[in-house]
């Protein structure tokens, strides 16, 4: 079927832009110290500070030739936190650990003995994800209150130590992942390195002069907020983020990375701390798609600790440089069409549908007919497995306790009440309004027919013919944190997780690559959506991707230079960091 | 069973839900290890604490022990079952929720078959069938300890997590005897599956009893729950208290409220509990780390597949032990024994296996064998209160003894005697203490018949007395000369040698 213009209603939007808007910057005007370049030409040792804007792929390569060693480039990042503590990206930043792994990581690279890509490189996990003796909070009283500090590690966080990645530290989130913002966790909302970016601010300059800066900082969307901004802040290399409804590609698109969510059951949730079982997946952020690569290599595998992985053994892969796109055939939902669709987003989401078409791929539209339902069953799946996932935080075995010893009663009625905030709290009331007997068949299990249909919808889709399905990740650029908060968390979750937790709800990998900046200077993303358990097809197809839009890396010089200013005006946020 | 019929006008149905610890190393869904009576807290994963992010992993030996348990209650095993989460809050729930089995059980429509003696000698043997509805697996939970003086609650979560098996029973039972013989009936089953230990004692089976009464021919009444019969002895009483309770209240006008009671054993009667959450829902949900179920038979095996990851029905049910009914069967049939003996033998843990190994050694009469173990033995360790485990008197000892006996080297009262010796455990073989103590039987036929015809000199009246007539007056000689004997004669010969000169 040849994808025909004229009748697809849908893509009549899809007008090819003509000036690009959205600046793809050419790679000679980033600056320095953020640019991929290659070894100088004197074969001197490179600056660590050149080492920083790299990819993940290439400092690995440059560990193993030994122009930098583990311990120079994890102090590096260990002081890069420092200076932009500010972004409240971290809730707990793990120095020694850091600093400890990366000597031992030096002592085999010196023996000739490194475990392989990740050997040395400092990675960031969200505070979701259990680490032994570190503690980890979801950014909520209930496990804050007493210093919850697990008792072993996430199985992927024992995966990446295992391969001798340096953990940096536990990034911030919303409470228990439950937001779209990062802005609704104990610890402060989190923001976004590009409201500090060159880019950024020149276009702000451009359009008003009088703004206070810094009062007009962006969300870096969520709930992987602290894991996004820590990669695109140059802290750390990779970050795991946790993906329910989007919560790693909504971030990922807002700051600029490259956000992979897997399929369902191919990387195993034990030890994250759950939001929704049947959807949670372990996300990966990146600064490109072969990082991520490298890393779902490394995560991606039955775990016999989790019943829902799978049990094929997964091959390790390299992904291959696609050079010919002619026998892919790239869907576009039509139902994803929607009127809160920015035009900007709208307009690149066209031009990249015109790109795979220019380079011979067949684009058509397509249609997943119960996309409008997904968003409501959602979050009555979600919710409902919220109710009953939170039960267990009652103050009894670990975490927050309340000092009301009236009755057990009591004390669990307090205890929650001092530990979850109104957004989890909302979330138990509802989900358990859902589970209540009389409501069970009109909620719970209509959801679960609906979600049926929906996974029926990409899989008719899939058995087409097509590859991969090509939306937006967000419905706009990120928006400044004061414009954000004027929605309620629950309001918000619905707008942004509109295009992404389809996927969840079919246990599909999806990936969001960063396409362009937006007039304003801001990423844009858009996402890929794969068949099940074809994610490194997915990979491949966001690769071949990504080295076509050429996506800008953020120029961040002046804060990392001359952040004194932007230190002064912190200062009150960072109060809430803790210490 | 007549007394099952409480007042001619009334009925009563109970039915039962029964919960067995499963035997198993470690529990349903981690790998903290089972055992009774461990320090507390000491038996407990990550998982069992409920420690966020940790996830369930089934035990494969409980489902096959859920599978095996099915086939021996006839029922269909269901090929794909499921796993739903029941929320309520408790101090000894750690999570908040219970996995149970709610919607699609491992097995179900089963029947349990119990039978028992009934009749003048109770010799007859009645069986009755109660429907098994279903079998399902479920984490079992942890025990609090109320501490009234220092109004503290301590938590043990050793038990928590443990595999259970639900077995609920249709209302097909009708009075407190009925009941109780079904659960031994079951208990029996599951011990000699290996199932469970099935130990009440120890809780490791906990039985619930829903009751109520109704009119012959009308609809059945309200039902109240009896909650936490953890003893044998209490069961019966208490399920007929309640159902005595029923009928007097209805009959006084009043009505029957559908709500959980608990039995005071002191006070002999079930009492309302107070509710926990007043009005429970359960909130049940699909638990979503565990996918579905899936076993196999011979015919739907996928081929190729890995021995460890699937489990064939099949191969189970060729595993199945001898069940305890077959077991009573055989041994009315092997041995002439009367059926309720073979109920006995059965209900006493070890006593079967003590039999059988006297048997094996010895080649006195099977009736020989069951009245000794059933009588003399079982008598001594009920006097004592000791199980047959621990019996002083062990079965070669037995058979060694019944072997003299067999071939009269000793008389019954000898062997009485000899008896007591063993039960005070000195050890001495039944040989070593009959000839210590001289009880062989006198062989030596002129012996005894100068000690008769001393005995009859000597007592001239007896014997005209005898020559009148009377029956009686010859085992007025007999127990003379066995005194004379001291007891080391057998009375038949005795009476054999005295008639013959009493005729002459």
């Amino acid at each position: 079927m040849q994808f025909d213009q004229s009748k697809c209603s849908v893509l009549k939007g899809f007008v090819t832009i003509k000036d690009g808007c959205a600046h793809v910057v050419p790679a000679a005007a980033v600056d320095l110290y953020f640019c991929s370049v290659s070894p100088g030409p004197c074969g001197g040792r490179l600056s660590t500070r050149t080492m920083l804007g790299r990819t993940l792929r290439e400092v690995s390569a440059a560990l193993k030739q030994g122009h930098i060693t583990p311990t120079e480039l994890c102090q590096k990042c260990l002081s890069i936190i420092k200076k932009t503590k500010f972004l409240n990206a971290y809730i707990t930043v793990s120095e020694e650990v850091a600093l400890k792994q990366a000597e031992e990581s030096e002592k085999r690279y010196k023996k000739g003995h490194s475990l392989g890509d990740l050997d040395g490189i400092p990675i960031a996990v969200k505070d979701n994800f259990s680490t032994s003796g570190i503690e980890t909070t979801c950014a909520s009283n209930m496990l804050r209150g007493k210093g919850y500090v697990p008792p072993y590690n996430a199985t992927v966080v024992q995966k990446l130590l295992d391969q001798g990645a340096l953990l940096m530290g536990k990034t911030n989130l919303d409470e228990f992942a439950m937001g779209s913002g990062s802005t609704d966790g104990v610890f402060g909302p989190v923001k976004n390195p590009w409201s500090y970016s060159k880019q950024y601010r020149e276009k702000r300059k451009q359009k008003s002069h009088c703004e206070n800066e810094d009062s007009n900082w962006l969300i870096t969307g969520g709930s992987s907020g602290g894991s996004a901004a820590a990669v695109s802040a140059f802290t750390c290399f990779a970050a795991l983020g946790s993906d329910t409804g989007g919560s790693t590609r909504n971030p990922a698109a807002h700051c600029g990375l490259v956000g992979l969510k897997p399929s369902y059951g191919l990387v195993s949730r034990h030890g994250l701390i759950p939001l929704v079982n049947s959807m949670d997946v372990p996300g990966i952020l990146t600064r490109c798609v072969d990082d991520a690569a490298i890393v779902l290599g490394v995560l991606a595998g039955h775990d016999p600790k989790d019943s829902t992985t799978i049990q094929d053994p997964v091959k390790p892969f390299v992904l291959p440089s696609l050079t010919d796109v002619s026998k892919l055939c790239i869907g576009i939902p039509k139902e994803y069409l929607t009127p809160e669709l920015s035009s900007e987003v709208r307009s690149l989401w066209s031009k990249a549908a015109n790109l795979f078409e220019s380079e011979g791929a067949k684009v058509i539209e397509v249609s997943l007919p119960h996309t409008s339902y997904s968003i409501v069953c959602y979050h009555v799946l979600c919710t409902s497995e919220v109710a009953s996932n939170m039960a267990r935080f009652d103050g009894l075995e670990y975490g927050h306790r309340c000092d009301i010893d009236v009755s057990t009663e009591a004390m669990y009625a307090a205890t929650r009440r001092e530990g979850f905030n109104d957004v989890v709290r909302g979330r138990i009331l509802s989900g358990n309004f859902f589970l209540l007997k009389e409501n069970y068949e009109n909620y719970f299990v209509k959801a679960q027919k609906v979600r049926r249909l929906i996974a029926n919808d990409f899989v008719t889709v899939f058995n087409s013919g097509v590859d991969v399905l090509l939306t937006p990740t967000t419905l706009s650029e990120a928006v400044p944190y004061t414009e954000f908060i004027k929605e309620d968390n629950r309001t918000r979750s619905a707008q942004d997780d509109i295009f992404t937790q389809a996927a969840n709800m079919a246990g599909l990998p999806a990936v969001s690559v960063p396409m362009a900046l937006s007039n304003q200077g801001l990423p844009i993303g858009l996402q890929f959506i794969g068949r099940a358990f074809c994610d490194q097809e997915l990979l491949t197809i966001a690769k071949w991707f990504e080295k076509q839009v050429q996506f800008p890396v953020i120029q961040l010089q002046e804060l990392m230079d001359d952040c004194s200013s932007v230190f002064e005006n912190e200062k009150l946020a960072s109060v809430s960091l803790k210490q | 069973m007549t007394h099952c019929l409480i007042e001619h006008e009334w009925a009563a149905v109970v039915g039962l839900e029964i919960h067995a610890q499963i035997s198993s190393k470690s529990k349903l869904f981690s790998g903290s290890q089972v055992h009774f009576a461990a320090p507390p807290n000491s038996l407990v994963s990550f998982f069992d604490a409920s420690l966020p992010g940790t996830l369930p992993v089934l035990n494969r030996r409980c489902v096959e022990a859920a599978v095996m348990t099915g086939l021996a209650l006839n029922c269909r095993i269901n090929k794909k079952s499921l796993f739903d989460r029941k929320h309520y809050f408790y101090a000894d729930l750690p999570a908040g929720y219970q996995i149970t089995q709610q919607r699609l059980p491992i097995a179900v429509n089963g029947s349990l078959v119990y039978s028992f003696c009934a009749g003048k000698n109770r010799s007859q043997v009645i069986n009755k069938t109660a429907r098994v509805k279903q079998i399902q697996l479920e984490q079992d939970s942890g025990k609090s300890l109320h501490d009234d003086l220092r109004s503290q609650t301590l938590i043990d979560l050793n038990r928590a997590g443990v595999g259970l098996l639900e077995v609920v029973l249709e209302p097909d039972m009708s009075c407190g005897e009925e009941a109780a013989t079904a659960v031994r009936e079951l208990q029996l089953i599951l011990q000699a599956l290996g199932t469970s230990q099935a130990n009440m004692a120890e809780g490791q089976l906990r039985v619930d009893a829903n009751i109520s009464v109704h009119h012959p021919g009308e609809p059945l009444g309200v039902r109240t729950e009896v909650k936490n019969l953890n003893s044998a002895r209490f069961l019966a009483k208490a399920i007929d208290y309640e159902i005595q309770r029923q009928i007097n209240e209805l009959e006084n006008g009043g009505e029957i409220l559908n709500e959980t009671r608990s039995f005071d054993s002191k006070l002999g009667c079930t009492i309302p509990m107070r509710d926990k959450e007043g009005k429970q829902d359960y909130r049940f949900m699909p638990e979503p780390n565990l996918p579905p179920l899936l076993l196999y038979d011979t015919e739907s095996l996928p081929a190729g597949a890995d021995p460890q990851q699937v489990i064939d029905i099949d191969r189970i049910r060729e595993q199945l032990p001898e069940l305890p009914s077959v077991t009573r069967e055989k041994l009315v049939q092997q041995y002439g024994m009367l059926p309720e003996h073979s109920f006995t033998l059965l209900n006493e843990v070890g006593l079967l296996e003590f039999f059988q190994n006297v048997m094996k050694e010895t080649r006195a009469e099977p009736k020989k064998v069951t009245s000794w173990v059933l009588n003399t033995l079982l008598g001594f360790l009920k006097q004592q209160n000791l199980a047959v485990s621990e019996s002083p008197v062990t079965p070669s000892a037995l058979a060694e003894l019944l072997n003299l006996l067999d071939r009269k080297a000793i008389s019954s009262s000898a062997a009485k005697q000899v008896f007591e010796e063993l039960w005070r455990n000195e050890g001495k073989t039944p040989a070593q203490i009959v000839s210590e103590k001289k009880l062989e039987l006198m062989q030596d036929q002129e012996a005894l018949e100068q000690l008769c015809h001393a005995v009859m000199e000597g007592h001239p009246q007896v014997v005209m007395d005898v020559k009148k007539g009377n029956p009686r007056a010859i085992n007025k000689l007999i127990g003379l000369v066995r005194k004379a004997t001291l007891s080391r004669a057998d009375p038949t010969v005795i009476k054999e040698i005295l008639e013959k000169k009493l005729a002459s």
